[in-house]
């Protein structure tokens, strides 16, 4: 092969370079915890002077982790990972799927378990007991002919496939950079800011210019809800969403955080919402008990014509987007027109010269903020991180074991070689192997050999 | 009894067993053998109780939910791994001397939680999944099993800066520590154990995220961290395997590696901004 010679692929299948990367990858993702991400650059200027305001612009600094030299270690990283893979699979391969019977007793004898015995019984009949013990150990022996004919050979394996476990790791790597890609190159990130009672057709991209996307289909908001706990904390933000598509409803869905709304490839996540200036009231006349709802907007009166009664609002209070309190003008024509705060969910009763009236805040009119994701690469990054998960532990967990026990004649009796190895966890193998040697010695009280006793007879 | 005199027990009884355990350690109190394990045993089920107890009493004040959703909270299941995995190693490894470097770390776990505040508060929207209890569980049995990989390294670098002594010299302090070859195979082992349970944190995280926002990466400080975490266990884990690092260098790492994870968890709430808004809690 060439690539035993190619300077190139013996740069990218190091593991030095594997090394060199983790650690380069580790301590330049610092720099954007340390520096903020994403500002104006006249943040940067104010804030490290303009000299290093510079040298942050040329490494992008303010948006370090899409940055030309991080992609481009991200791109190296990739590339690590895929050569020393391919550099190292065939070798790996031949180990998975090699004839392991094909060995012989010195080179048995190198192991780094063995044990060996000397048995009264003939070839056939220690063999037939090694077959046994092993299966009693827990191993399924394969057999063939040895030492020239006239010995048998036996092999057991568990785990060969577990050898591939680290190569399912870095596969799991490169196939969540692949769902990256794919999110980043046919997906988008945008939001919307939909008023209860109306819809929107297109969302705004999060990114660049915020251009606008057409979603070939509307989102209705029909009604938000904001639930308090009694701390004042916030409990619930929920929109009641609409779906619809060339006139006819989709789907309908209301929408909390951590459980958004899905529709034609497209999600729809509760993100914020705004309260809007505009407060719908609802009047009673307490004599004859006709009733009217009224929608408000500061400094605009409205009027309920058939009582005669005209209801301004001329102030607002409240906190954050949402408004509790509302300074109210109200007359119904007989005498002096009057004015008082109201506050939601608490009734005021009004008494004028005609009649009596009562008014109540009733709700303010909501818009939800909808955070909306495109990302056909969100199954992809799943997948491989499931492969991690399961790579991982097969890699670390898991070990290609193997046993060999060699039976060949000796004088009238004859002899046994055991010896076995596996690629990781050598103390655990250590016990496996002390158990196989246990079943053969017939040492093993009160287990398989000990109960036949005729085995070492 | 409510869950923090409980939890407040639990903090004592950690206390207790580490100066047993180290008592073990120092003096050579091996008498007292028993004693710390049953101590450390005892504070893990007054602790699990507490646990339990905690969980109810946020059903009883309306908005339950499990105790996995502030600093408090995360820092007594930090305590509660670090235990659980401390106790299995010692039945399986055989070996006291581990808890000398294992339980005090339990103890400091459960010390900085009664600095923070203990209350139960109902939880925000954006917490309100299941993935908050696959991610802060994940997370925290990776933590645990870094902070004892760390307390083994620490054990190991003492154990390996003795000079070497003449055959027939009185034993000494150092002496009653575990085989070299064994502390680095339990500080291996803790630390691979960790770095799978460290991977599922960060991917019950990302999973959580894009539920919650449609973005499962977004580069935020904390989740930034605990990738540079996972990159300095990866380095351990490779210069093992590949080019047999061992002993002091992987010993090194492992206290490298849970500094990085004291940072992930509890540095960048108090000196960097971002999504990981339990910082005050």
């Amino acid at each position: 092969m060439t690539k035993e010679k190619n300077p190139v692929w013996a740069f990218f299948a190091s593991v030095k370079l594997a090394l060199f990367l983790l650690i380069i990858l580790a301590v330049t993702s610092v720099i954007g915890t340390l520096i903020p991400q994403g500002q104006e650059p006249g943040v940067y200027v104010r804030e490290y002077g303009p000299g290093l305001a510079r040298v942050f612009q040329l490494l992008q600094f303010d948006q370090m982790y899409g940055s030309w030299w991080f992609v481009g270690l991200l791109g190296l990283f990739s590339m690590n990972l895929i050569v020393c893979s391919l550099d190292r699979i065939p070798n790996v391969w031949r180990l998975v799927v090699q004839d392991n019977l094909d060995t012989d007793e010195a080179k048995l004898a190198r192991s780094t378990h063995h044990w060996s015995q000397s048995r009264s019984t003939g070839v056939m009949a220690t063999a037939a007991a090694v077959q046994e013990a092993m299966t009693a150990a827990g191993w399924r022996p394969q057999q063939e002919g040895a030492a020239g004919g006239d010995g048998r050979l036996f092999f057991a394996q568990k785990g060969r496939m577990t050898r591939l476990g680290v190569y399912v790791v870095h596969s799991s790597i490169l196939i969540i950079f692949v769902g990256a890609i794919i999110g980043s190159l046919l997906g988008y990130k945008a939001s919307v800011l939909i008023a209860e009672g109306a819809y929107s057709d297109r969302v705004f991209k999060s990114s660049g210019d915020n251009a606008a996307v057409p979603l070939g289909f509307q989102v209705h908001l029909d009604k938000f809800t904001l639930d308090l706990y009694p701390t004042g904390a916030p409990k619930e933000f929920r929109s009641d969403l609409i779906v619809i598509e060339d006139g006819q409803e989709k789907l309908r869905k209301s929408i909390v955080v951590n459980d958004p709304l899905d529709y034609g490839g497209l999600t729809f996540y509760q993100a914020s919402y705004q309260g809007l200036p505009e407060y719908r009231m609802q009047l009673v006349n307490t004599r004859t008990g006709a009733q009217k709802s009224l929608d408000l907007e500061p400094r605009q009166q409205e009027s309920w014509a058939e009582e005669g009664v005209v209801v301004g609002l001329l102030n607002t209070a409240g906190s954050g987007p949402t408004t509790s309190n509302l300074k109210i003008w109200f007359s119904d024509g007989q005498g002096e027109p009057q004015t008082f705060w109201l506050s939601q969910g608490g009734p005021r009763l009004l008494a004028t010269a005609k009649g009596s009236y009562q008014i109540s805040y009733v709700r303010q009119r909501f818009a939800t903020g909808l955070q909306v994701a495109k990302d056909p690469g969100v199954w992809y990054v799943y997948t491989g991180c499931i492969l991690m998960l399961v790579g991982i532990y097969v890699a670390f967990f898991m070990s290609h074991r193997r046993v060999w026990v060699l039976v060949r004649p000796e004088g009238d009796g004859s002899w046994i070689l055991a010896a076995g190895n596996a690629n990781k966890n050598r103390i655990g193998f250590e016990r496996d192997f002390d158990t196989l040697v246990a079943h053969l010695s017939g040492q093993d009280q009160g287990g398989p050999a000990a109960a036949n006793p005729d085995h070492e007879a | 009894m409510n869950s923090s005199q409980l939890l407040g027990l639990t903090t004592f009884i950690y206390l207790l067993a580490s100066v047993f355990y180290l008592a073990i350690f120092i003096f050579r109190a091996n008498s007292l053998g028993l004693v710390a394990s049953l101590a450390t045993g005892l504070g893990f089920l007054v602790q699990t109780a507490g646990i339990i107890l905690r969980w109810q009493e946020s059903y009883q004040m309306g908005f339950g939910h499990a105790p996995l959703s502030n600093m408090y909270e995360s820092l007594v299941f930090f305590a509660w791994c670090i235990a659980i995995f401390y106790l299995y190693l010692e039945w399986r490894f055989k070996n006291r001397i581990i808890g000398s470097f294992a339980v005090p770390f339990a103890f400091l776990a459960m010390a900085l939680a009664s600095l923070t505040s203990s209350e139960i508060a109902p939880l925000v929207p954006a917490l309100q999944s299941n993935w908050l209890i696959a991610h802060v569980m994940t997370c925290f049995v990776g933590y645990a099993a870094f902070a004892v990989a760390c307390g083994l390294g620490v054990m190991y670098l003492l154990k390996a800066a003795r000079p070497a002594k003449p055959k027939g010299a009185p034993t000494g302090l150092l002496d009653s520590l575990p085989d070299l070859r064994v502390i680095d195979d339990v500080t291996h082992k803790s630390i691979i154990f960790g770095f799978l349970w460290l991977s599922a944190g960060i991917i019950t995280g990302a999973i959580w995220a894009n539920s919650a926002w449609g973005t499962y990466w977004s580069w935020d400080p904390k989740e930034t961290w605990s990738l540079i975490t996972w990159f300095v266990y990866a380095v351990a884990l490779h210069a093992r395997f590949v080019r047999g690092w061992g002993g002091k260098r992987i010993a090194w790492i492992a206290i490298i590696g849970f500094l990085s994870v004291v940072f992930t968890y509890y540095g960048v709430n108090y000196l960097l901004s971002g999504l990981h808004s339990y910082a005050g809690g």
